[in-house]
């Protein structure tokens, strides 16, 4: 009898102990004289129930969760590999309410496989997009996906079917396709988790990207703290160019494009484009000032399409299944899916792919199950160390590029923290200030010279030293640094700052003791 | 500091003939730096001199990009390697704490005075493991929900385990 069990190799799953459970199951089952093939898969995303195994049976796939070494003997002794009930088991996963009930698109594949497997990536529908793509004239490739509503997903949520354009009809002959994958934010692990749990889908974007736009290269910019989602690139890459859908020929489309894996140093404005493209040129990564577009004058001065990875991966599916069913997903100008990311002091967190319009009361609360700790949520800050820290009053808010705008939020990259009632606002706001300065460029005065004023002031607000002047102070400082700052960096760190005085004044009005001042 | 290499002559002509290995694409002075750190732990005064001249660019150049990264080093690092992110996700899930006992336990403070002992506790600002924190990376091995007994236990693998 041979069994096939699932085992994540996803880093994540990796860093609460799935190697030594998958050894364990070898052990053990050798030592019974059962045949196991362990497959080492993505991670489904129930990051909560890591290391989440999971039993081919004739039924479907059976999950165990979060399953310790030492939980494996017992598991085997009640019929783990028959898929048999357990204290630990969640029935068939298709069926886990949590996951049934996503609408995954650009995730639809990470986890049901082993990451680097082609023939699986074939069979669950893998590089359909790339030859729908290179059968057509790569205008309509575009049009495509002007069509689908696509936006960026790192954050700026600019059209990405006008970029692509753009850059079609950009004049030279060297062009580039640049993927960011220096998701920097923290909250934030979606990028890490494709690039892990299914890089052919990435690849194929790009691939697809770069014959539409006439680029011959395409470069993957992986931040150096993700050292597994580097090897596994690398790994996707070398078995591409093998099968011969990534080299000179593409598929036999007579094109030529080939993707180079670039790790970073550790610097977190290197995730703002131009800083990026400053970095892949081996420089200093300091932002350019815009105009010109990078989509014009980008890498080396030449046209460069900059996406993200989750935006890049979402392509794939929409040449595949047609610009019109991506469309069909989301409300108003938020077209398609955001993979969330439930993170911090959360009860069940993980990848939640869902199309845009899930209120984030239904993120944090339905899906997210509260808080780790148990006690209440007090703030949720969405969407990065630069987003907004909402109040649970604020948790109706319909997740949208839009809707989030309005409500003096963003969405970001779609990180979803929460923070329970331990949490003090103030010390939050000053780690804004501080990460701005700790991380800032240094290219423009408001963001290089107001975040390190405005741990300062934070820091007399609330050791009392003139509280109220010092909070207008606070205030002006905030308004300098979002009018005249280079980039997002210095532009939005107030957003969080002045959300916390907004929603949460009351803890910057405390004295040393924690009570509230007179 | 004086233009001339401080460090031994057969480190920087080590350095050179690393240089010498890569390709076209990747003789740009980040990948260089990195390069010489991947394979001699950090970038000493000698090897900006020998990237500057490999490259025909300045030392304040090289020096420029190597301040820049907070991944490169000019010391070499400690055998043992610790990075505790300091990240929001991770302040939510305790890592305040974490911070206190790591500091008290070890004697050190984060992300001061690093490579001077045998082991080196850094900040790192978040390591994509937001809903398993607090996390750590030892020795480039992530941990996660870490209390500071699995911290102390990740170490003494580290100690043990070769990089």
């Amino acid at each position: 009898m041979s069994v096939r069990v699932y085992v994540p190799g996803d880093s994540a799953a990796c860093s609460v102990g799935a190697d030594d459970v998958a050894v364990r199951i070898v052990e053990l089952a050798t030592a019974g004289g059962v045949t196991v093939e362990v497959i080492r898969n993505g991670s489904r995303g129930m990051l909560w129930l890591e290391p989440f195994v999971e039993v081919q049976t004739a039924a479907g796939r059976v999950g165990y969760g979060p399953v310790a070494p030492g939980d494996v003997a017992e598991l085997i002794e009640a019929g783990l590999f028959d898929g048999r009930p357990h204290a630990l088991g969640h029935g068939l996963v298709e069926e886990i309410p949590w996951l049934a009930r996503q609408q995954r698109v650009s995730f639809a594949r990470v986890g049901l496989a082993d990451p680097l497997d082609l023939d699986e990536y074939r069979r669950l529908g893998g590089l359909v997009g790339l030859g729908r793509a290179l059968a057509k004239p790569a205008a309509e490739v575009a049009d495509d996906v002007l069509a689908s509503g696509l936006r960026g997903r790192g954050g700026a949520g600019f059209p990405a079917g006008i970029k692509w354009r753009t850059v079609q009809e950009a004049p030279g002959e060297v062009k580039y396709v640049c993927c960011n994958a220096d998701e920097g934010d923290s909250g934030t692990f979606a990028d890490r988790m494709l690039m892990e749990g299914d890089p052919f889908t990435l690849l194929e974007g790009m691939a697809i990207a770069g014959t539409a736009v006439g680029a011959s290269i395409g470069l993957i910019y992986v931040r150096s703290e993700y050292p597994a989602a580097i090897r596994t690139l690398r790994t996707a890459v070398d078995i591409a160019r093998i099968d011969g859908w990534l080299g000179d020929d593409v598929l036999g489309s007579g094109l030529a494009f080939d993707v180079r894996i670039v790790e970073g140093a550790g610097s977190y404005v290197c995730g703002e484009e131009t800083a990026m493209l400053e970095s892949l040129e081996g420089k200093r990564g300091m932002v350019r000032p815009k105009p010109p577009i990078p989509a014009l004058q980008g890498l080396f001065g030449k046209p460069t399409l900059v996406h993200n990875v989750l935006t890049l991966s979402a392509v794939p599916q929409i040449l595949a299944n047609g610009p019109a069913a991506y469309q069909a997903l989301g409300v108003d100008r938020s077209r398609g899916t955001q993979v969330f990311q439930l993170a911090g002091n959360i009860a069940r967190g993980g990848i939640v792919e869902l199309a845009f319009g899930v209120s984030l009361r239904e993120l944090v609360e339905d899906f997210g199950g509260g808080t780790y700790s148990g006690r209440g949520v007090r703030a949720v800050q969405v969407g990065g160390p630069l987003g907004a820290y909402l109040p649970d009053s604020a948790l109706d808010v319909s997740m949208d590029y839009e809707a989030l705008l309005a409500a003096n939020s963003m969405l970001g990259h779609g990180g979803v923290v929460v923070f329970d009632d331990t949490v003090d606002m103030a010390a939050q706001a000053r780690f804004a200030m501080e990460f701005c300065a700790v991380e800032s460029c240094g290219k423009c005065t408001p963001c290089r010279i107001g975040s390190t004023r405005g741990v300062e002031v934070i820091d007399k607000i609330t050791a009392g030293i003139d509280p109220e002047r010092n909070l207008v102070l606070l205030e002006e400082l905030c308004e300098t640094m979002t009018d005249g700052s280079l980039c997002a960096m210095g532009g939005l760190t107030p957003l969080p700052v002045r959300s916390a005085v907004a929603h949460f004044g009351e803890d910057f009005h405390r004295s040393a003791n924690g009570r509230p001042r007179q | 500091m004086t233009g001339k290499a401080t460090s031994g002559r057969p480190a920087v002509t080590a350095e050179a003939t690393l240089l010498e290995a890569l390709p076209p694409e990747e003789r740009l002075i980040l990948p260089c730096l990195q390069h010489i750190q991947r394979a001699i732990g950090h970038i000493s005064d000698g090897a900006v001199n020998v990237v500057a001249e490999f490259l025909n660019v300045s030392r304040a150049e090289v020096i420029g990009v190597l301040t820049y990264y907070h991944d490169l080093r000019r010391t070499p690092p400690s055998a043992v390697v610790v990075g505790v992110c300091v990240a929001e996700a991770c302040q939510a899930s305790g890592v305040r704490l974490l911070i206190e006992q790591i500091e008290h336990d070890f004697g050190v403070r984060l992300g001061a005075g690093t490579g001077s002992g045998p082991i080196e506790f850094i900040k790192a600002y978040c390591l994509g493991n937001c809903a398993l924190g607090p996390a750590v990376m030892v020795n480039g091995r992530l941990v996660g929900r870490c209390d500071i007994s699995r911290v102390r236990a990740a170490v003494v693998e580290a100690q043990v385990v070769p990089r």
